[in-house]
C-alpha cells in the first residue's frame, strides 16, 4: 500500500510521520511527475486552502487528481483538505468538488477561536480534536455521512472512499482516525 | 488531556509551512498576495525598504489600515509591533490579530525587555540571529521563529548568515554529552529544558522561517535548501516591477526548491528585482536590535 500525501504547503510532515508510526509506505506529491507511479491512497493536509487550490492548477494537478478521485481512490482531507474536497465552500472557492458537503471557511474565527476537544467519533468513541482556525460542514446531501458532531457542527464526514475532518489527527497522539483511512484502502472495492 | 493556547499557537506554525509570508501595506496588495499564493500577509503601514529610507521612529500600524486587510482577505494576518512594546501587543490582540510579530524592523520600545509573550493569547513569531536568540524568544513565549536577515535591503547574506549560525549550534548541540548541556545552556543564556529538546530533537521546539531581503525565486529556494521551514518576504515583492507575478514564482519556488529546471522557468520575465542595497552600504543594522 503506498500514500501519496499532497506536500504543496502546510502540515503534511505531520501526516507523514502518522503513516511511519503505523507501517503505512508514503510519499510527496509537489508536482505533477510525482504522481506517474500508481498509488492506493491520497491525503490532503492542513494549510491554507488558497494556497494549495492554486498551486495544483499552477502545477498541472488538479485535472490528473480530481479524476483519480472520482474514480474511487480514497482520499483523506484533514482542514484545508477538507475544503478542497467539498462541493460548496461559504467563504471561498471549491476545488476537487468530489465531496457532497457544504463548508464555511474559518468558521470558528480567526486564531483566539482555535481549540481543543475531545469528543465522539462515530466507530471510535472519544477522540481527542485539534481545531486551528478551522472549518465545519454546514450540511451534508447524497451518499455522504457525518462521523462527528462538535456543538451543533459537524466536524467530521464520510463519502464512499473520501473522509473528511475538520480537525487535525495528525497533531494528537491518537492513531485510529489514519487507521480509519488505512481500513478504507484495504477494503476498497 | 489538555492542550494549552500555547501548543494551539505552535501548530498555527505548523500550518504555515511551506508557504510564504508576504508584507503588504493596503488592502489590494493584500488580495494581490492572497491570489498569488501567501499563505499569510504581514499588514503593516511601510514596508521595511521605506522605514528604512524614511528613519525616524517607526511604531505599530494604525489598527483602522490592519483591519482593513483582515477584512480584504481570509487567509491568516499578521502584522507588527515594537520589541517589548506590550500595549501595542495587547492592542494587536484586541483586534484578533492571527499573529504578532514583535519585530527588530520597527523602533526598539525597551532596550532590555522582550514582551512577557506568556501572559498572551495570541501566537507571537520573533526574529533570531543564532540558536541562544532563538531559545531566548522561546523561553519568553514566542510560538514561532524566524531569522533576522537584514529587512527591507533585497540582500539575503544576512539571512543566510543566520540561518547557517542557528543550525550550526543546533548540530553542535546535538553532538554533546548530556552533562554538557547545562554549561552549554550557560554560555547561550537559555533555559536547560529547551536546549534538551534541542538535543534530543536536532531542531528548535517550534517552526523556524526564513526573513530578510528575500527578493527572488532562487532566494527563497536557497533559504530553504538552507533548512528554513517557510519563508517571508518583505520588500522584494512590492518594490519590484511585477507583484503579482514575482510573488507567485517565490510561491512555486518554495514549494519545488530543489527543482532547478522549475525555478529557472519561474525566474524567467520577472521584470526589474528591487534594487536593494548592500550590507555594508548602510548605516542601520536592525538585526541588532533586541538580543
Amino acid at each position: 500500500m503506498r500514500i501519496g500525501i499532497l506536500a504543496l504547503q502546510g502540515a503534511f510532515v505531520e501526516h507523514a510521520a502518522m503513516l511511519d508510526r503505523l507501517g503505512a509506505e508514503h510519499f510527496e506529491i509537489r508536482q505533477r511527475r510525482d504522481i506517474d507511479r500508481s498509488f492506493d491512497g491520497l491525503i490532503l493536509p492542513g494549510g491554507e486552502s488558497t494556497v494549495m487550490r492554486k498551486l495544483l492548477h499552477d502545477l498541472d494537478l488538479f485535472a490528473p487528481l480530481q479524476q483519480q478521485i472520482r474514480e474511487g481512490l480514497p482520499v483523506f482531507g484533514t482542514c484545508a483538505g477538507l475544503i478542497l474536497l467539498a462541493k460548496s465552500v461559504e467563504g471561498g472557492t471549491p476545488c476537487f468538488e468530489t465531496m457532497d458537503i457544504s463548508v464555511l471557511r474559518n468558521a470558528y474565527g480567526r486564531q483566539p477561536g482555535s481549540f481543543y476537544a475531545e469528543e465522539h467519533m462515530e466507530g471510535l468513541g472519544r477522540v481527542p480534536m485539534t481545531f486551528i482556525r478551522a472549518p465545519y460542514i454546514r450540511s451534508v446531501s447524497g451518499s455522504a455521512e457525518v462521523l462527528a458532531v462538535v456543538d451543533g457542527n459537524i466536524v467530521a464526514a464520510r463519502q464512499g472512499n473520501q473522509l473528511v475532518t475538520a480537525f487535525h489527527p495528525e497533531l494528537c497522539d491518537d492513531l485510529r482516525v489514519h487507521l480509519v483511512f488505512l481500513n478504507m484502502i484495504r477494503n476498497k472495492n | 488531556m489538555e492542550k494549552s493556547r500555547y501548543e494551539l499557537n505552535k501548530e498555527l506554525a505548523q500550518m504555515l509551512k511551506g508557504g510564504v509570508i508576504m508584507d503588504v501595506t493596503t488592502p489590494e496588495q493584500a488580495r494581490i498576495a492572497e491570489a498569488a499564493g501567501a499563505c499569510a500577509v504581514m499588514a503593516l503601514e511601510r514596508i521595511p525598504a521605506d522605514i528604512r529610507a524614511a528613519g525616524g521612529v517607526s511604531r505599530m500600524s494604525d489598527p483602522k489600515m490592519i483591519k482593513g486587510i483582515q477584512e480584504a482577505v481570509s487567509i491568516p494576518v499578521m502584522a507588527k509591533c515594537r520589541i517589548g512594546h506590550f500595549v501595542e501587543a495587547q492592542i494587536l490582540e484586541a483586534i484578533e490579530i492571527d499573529y504578532i510579530d514583535e519585530s527588530e524592523v520597527l523602533s526598539p520600545a525597551d532596550d532590555v525587555y522582550h514582551i512577557d509573550k506568556t501572559k498572551f493569547k495570541v501566537p507571537f513569531v520573533c526574529g533570531a540571529r543564532d540558536l541562544g536568540e532563538a531559545l531566548r524568544r522561546i523561553a519568553e513565549g514566542a510560538s514561532m521563529i524566524r531569522t533576522k536577515g537584514e529587512p527591507g535591503t533585497g540582500d539575503v547574506v544576512q539571512a543566510v548568515r543566520h540561518m547557517r549560525a542557528m543550525n550550526a549550534d543546533i548540530r553542535r548541540v546535538q553532538n554533546l554529552r548530556e552533562d554538557e548541556l547545562f554549561e552549554a545552556a550557560k554560555q547561550l543564556q537559555v533555559p536547560v529544558e529547551l536546549l534538551r529538546y534541542v538535543h534530543e530533537n536536532g531542531k528548535l521546539p517550534v517552526v523556524n522561517f526564513a526573513a530578510g531581503g528575500v527578493a527572488t525565486p532562487s532566494d527563497a529556494a536557497l533559504m530553504m535548501q538552507l533548512g528554513a521551514e517557510g519563508v517571508f518576504v518583505g520588500s522584494g515583492i512590492f518594490k519590484s516591477g511585477n507583484p503579482a507575478k514575482r510573488a507567485a514564482a517565490i510561491v512555486q519556488s518554495v514549494t519545488n526548491y530543489t527543482d532547478a529546471k522549475l525555478i529557472a522557468r519561474l525566474s524567467e520575465d520577472l521584470g526589474e528585482a528591487m534594487v536593494g542595497i548592500n550590507e555594508n552600504e548602510i548605516a542601520l543594522l536592525m538585526a541588532e536590535r533586541g538580543k
